[in-house]
């Protein structure tokens, strides 16, 4: 395990630079107005329907399988320079990206040159041969990234971000983002008189501004909609939300149908021509003529509407092929690859299992690494060496030895703390940070991200479909 | 706008309006329950309920008994009956998040609240011990849903569904409530009224329709008179100024229909045009003389085939 780093803490007296102003307010309010501050947000996020479905969970008030995310209210502070530092990072690697799924649907230089292993790309699953030459609007396939970033300790007492996870594909968070702001600025408005705090409101605008900017050749007035599985998918709200922010339809594969080499929603006046798909429906599900046939929640026929040029998805068909966790490793050599340039943001030591090498050591190290499935999200299929029982392990090491290829070790980084307010008052948990970023034209984001948090003693694990909650995120200007 | 976008406003705006109606029907059946009336009289009173909303088969499915405890438990908080306030604000809700991007924050928040409150109602029993003040709860939550789709609503497309959904359903529940006295005594109404003990029960019949669809006092006002059975009719079938009217019900479908139409809806927005008409031009004796019962059955009938070419003509097809 790598040193304790809290962001607030630099010792259990001293405060950080940061978080000063923000300590010297914190130590002013009495306890029972946070309390029932806290009370108040849930009171309200409850009214919002800010909440997200779990599936095959009932709730016994009656909102069926709707749960809130809990929110935390110590917000996540990160300094001005430390963001400038992470946005450089994050517009090189995603630049990267978008530069890679371009070229292994095409050219494919990086794999002729040697870079990556050429049956790591073309042999996996998340590769679409469908995609193969296709031009898609400006270049751009990874309209949406969401990068997972980590702090870890150092040595020395510092700490060091680290790229976790890229999620490009159909990456979510955006709107907890955007509502824990705006539940901050409602409970405690006094803290934005004392704080210069980015604003964040402006992501919506962005988005469109993006989707709008990647249409079809040729369309003036693009139309733009966005694609959702249904109110039961779990994260429904946040495609209602974006749709709403937007101004613009939020549609299920059922109103959606293919004529003529368009896609077409059906409205009340009568067919309307669709442009722009900001789709939430994974591939597999888009178009049960090419992929799953069983899939309801597409339409058919989208597929060669979209090979065509005649409609834009985004993100693209195909992008999981760059966030699949056998790929991560070479991040960095795509940076190199495609731009000339060093990463400026880290990734995590990985081992890959397929090797036999890399296999020999995680067997060997089980007890301290963190093995994952390469498929694998949402926090399933892992194992945490250190938090794990030896029984566990010896279960995970069979399934490990049975399918090597299908994972990849790291070691356990002690995700940075940040103090939050839990049953006995304040006490650290771990946390880590999701930013949003969107390629259009150009490259933007708003600053910082989506913070989330393992609210349980000693978890890492910040997935909100076990247990974790969420923070607002700051930005200091300066 | 979508055709699914305009189902479910149209539906939601329909189960808030028929939550309402239900809870005015349960409630004015409960107050005239507490009048001194024999046991039969009571038991009457709730058997025309049930035959109102077309739902006695549903009732016996589940209740060996027609007393006031079980239809307004059936009524209230079973949910598995499709009519009961339960069903229809759930309804109602699961309608509007399906389409809360299409709704103003106020019109969401409010349906949203609504169902959060009435869950923790029905936890606590509260409609058991104040029947009268949960039904009053109801029908403020829908004049909140209301006040806040027009106060708050762009008039556009979304509102106009909205409104449609409301006086349709709210066109169909008064037709029902008027037809009630026909299915409680199962015999049409006018002169039967032998004895003074019946003209008695007619009064408080009377009225009591008229306090469910908050007609007493503008009954009153329109016609300082006696509660006179072929008035109340007039009032609640052809007064185009009396909100829960027929009459008033369908000029606002046709009003809000004409903001919609397309190419295909000629036929439908003259079916509702010509029941406009008819409405606008009737007598109330010439609808006496054909039989209120028969009068109202053939309206049910037609605002129905309305509702039916709506859903054709704009909204999801059924049979899709």
């Amino acid at each position: 395990m790598t040193p304790h780093f809290d962001e607030m803490h630099a010792t259990s007296t001293t405060v950080r630079e940061h978080y000063r102003s923000y300590d010297r307010w914190l130590v002013r309010q009495p306890r029972d107005v946070i309390r029932s501050r806290r009370e108040e947000a849930e009171m309200i996020f409850r009214r919002v329907g800010i909440t997200f479905a779990v599936y095959g969970a009932k709730d016994e008030d009656g909102a069926g399988t709707e749960r809130l995310i809990p929110f935390d209210l110590i917000p996540r502070i990160i300094p001005a320079h430390e963001w400038r530092e992470m946005e450089r990072g994050l517009r090189q690697r995603v630049e990267a990206l978008n530069r890679f799924i371009h070229d292994v649907y095409h050219e494919q230089q990086i794999l002729q040159a040697g870079w990556i292993p050429a049956e790591q790309v073309l042999r996996n699953a998340q590769y679409r041969a469908e995609m193969r030459g296709v031009a898609v609007a400006g270049g751009v396939y990874a309209h949406i990234a969401g990068i997972d970033i980590v702090r870890a300790g150092n040595a020395d007492g510092s700490g060091t971000y680290y790229v976790l996870e890229d999620n490009l594909r159909v990456p979510s968070g955006v709107s907890y983002m955007l509502e824990n702001r705006k539940m901050m600025m409602r409970l405690f408005p006094d803290l934005f008189n004392e704080h210069r705090v980015e604003p964040v409101a402006h992501y919506p605008d962005l988005l469109l501004e993006t989707l709008r900017a990647v249409s079809p050749a040729g369309v003036n007035e693009p139309t733009v909609v966005v694609l959702t599985p249904g109110m039961y998918n779990s994260a429904y709200f946040e495609h209602a939300f974006l749709a709403q922010q937007m101004g613009v339809e939020l549609v299920e594969g059922q109103d959606l149908f293919v004529k003529d080499g368009f896609v077409y929603m059906r409205t009340t006046q009568g067919p309307k021509r669709v442009d722009v798909i900001y789709r939430r429906v994974d591939d597999d599900f888009l178009d049960p003529k090419a992929f799953r046939p069983d899939s309801t929640l597409g339409c058919a026929g989208m597929l060669d509407v979209y090979r065509a040029g005649n409609l834009t998805l985004a993100n693209a068909i195909g992008t999981g092929v760059a966030d699949d966790k056998s790929i991560y490793p070479y991040v960095p050599k795509m940076i190199e690859f495609y731009l000339g340039e060093q990463p400026i943001l880290r990734n995590v030591p990985t081992w890959q299992c397929r090797e036999a090498d890399d296999l020999r050591y995680v067997l060997d190290h089980l007890g301290e690494l963190v093995v994952k499935e390469v498929h694998g999200a949402g926090g399933y299929g892992m194992l945490v060496g250190p938090a794990a029982t030896r029984a566990e392990i010896e279960d995970f090491r069979r399934v490990l030895q049975a399918n090597p290829a299908n994972y990849i070790a790291q070691p356990t980084l002690s995700l940075s703390t940040c103090p939050t307010f839990v049953e006995s008052g304040i006490a650290p948990r771990h946390i880590d940070l999701r930013p949003f970023v969107l390629s259009g034209k150009s490259v933007q984001m708003v600053p910082g991200g989506l913070t989330r948090v393992a609210l349980k003693e000693g978890s890492l694990v910040v997935n909100s479909s076990q247990g974790g909650g969420t923070k607002d995120t700051w930005v200091l200007e300066g | 706008m979508l055709s699914r976008t305009a189902d479910h406003l149209y539906w939601m705006a329909r189960y808030m309006e028929r939550a309402e109606n239900t809870a005015r029907m349960l409630d004015v059946n409960y107050q005239t329950s507490l009048l001194p009336q024999s046991a039969d009289e009571a038991e009457q009173g709730w058997r025309g309920l049930l035959s109102i909303s077309e739902l006695t088969g549903a009732f016996h499915q589940r209740h060996p008994q027609v007393n006031a405890r079980n239809v307004m438990d059936f009524m209230v908080r079973d949910a598995a009956n499709a009519s009961s306030i339960h069903a229809c604000l759930q309804a109602a809700r699961e309608n509007a998040r399906a389409v809360r991007g299409a709704l103003t924050t106020e019109v969401w928040e409010t349906q949203n609240q609504t169902w959060l409150e009435f869950n923790r109602m029905l936890a606590r029993s509260d409609f058991l011990r104040e029947p009268g003040e949960f039904f009053e709860w109801v029908k403020f939550r829908s004049h909140l849903t209301r006040g806040t789709q027009v106060g708050t609503m762009l008039m556009d497309e979304a509102l106009h569904f909205v409104r449609i959904g409301t006086f349709l359903e709210r066109a169909d529940n008064t037709a029902r409530l008027l037809d009630v006295k026909f299915h409680a005594a199962a015999a049409d109404f006018f002169g039967t009224a032998a004895t003074d003990d019946v003209q008695e029960y007619d009064f408080y019949h009377w009225s009591a329709i008229l306090r469910s669809v908050s007609g007493f006092e503008v009954y009153r006002k329109v016609y300082r008179n006696v509660i006179l059975p072929e008035k109340v009719a007039e009032l609640l079938i052809l007064r185009p100024d009396m909100p829960r009217s027929l009459a008033h019900c369908v000029n606002e479908v046709v009003q809000n229909l004409r903001m919609v139409a397309n190419e295909q809806s000629d036929e439908t927005l003259r079916r509702a045009g010509r029941l406009q008409a008819d409405l606008r031009f009737g007598r109330i004796d010439e609808i006496l003389a054909t039989g209120l019962h028969a009068y109202l059955t053939q309206f049910l009938d037609r605002i129905g085939d309305v509702g039916v070419g709506i859903s054709r003509d704009f909204l999801v097809p059924v049979a899709a």
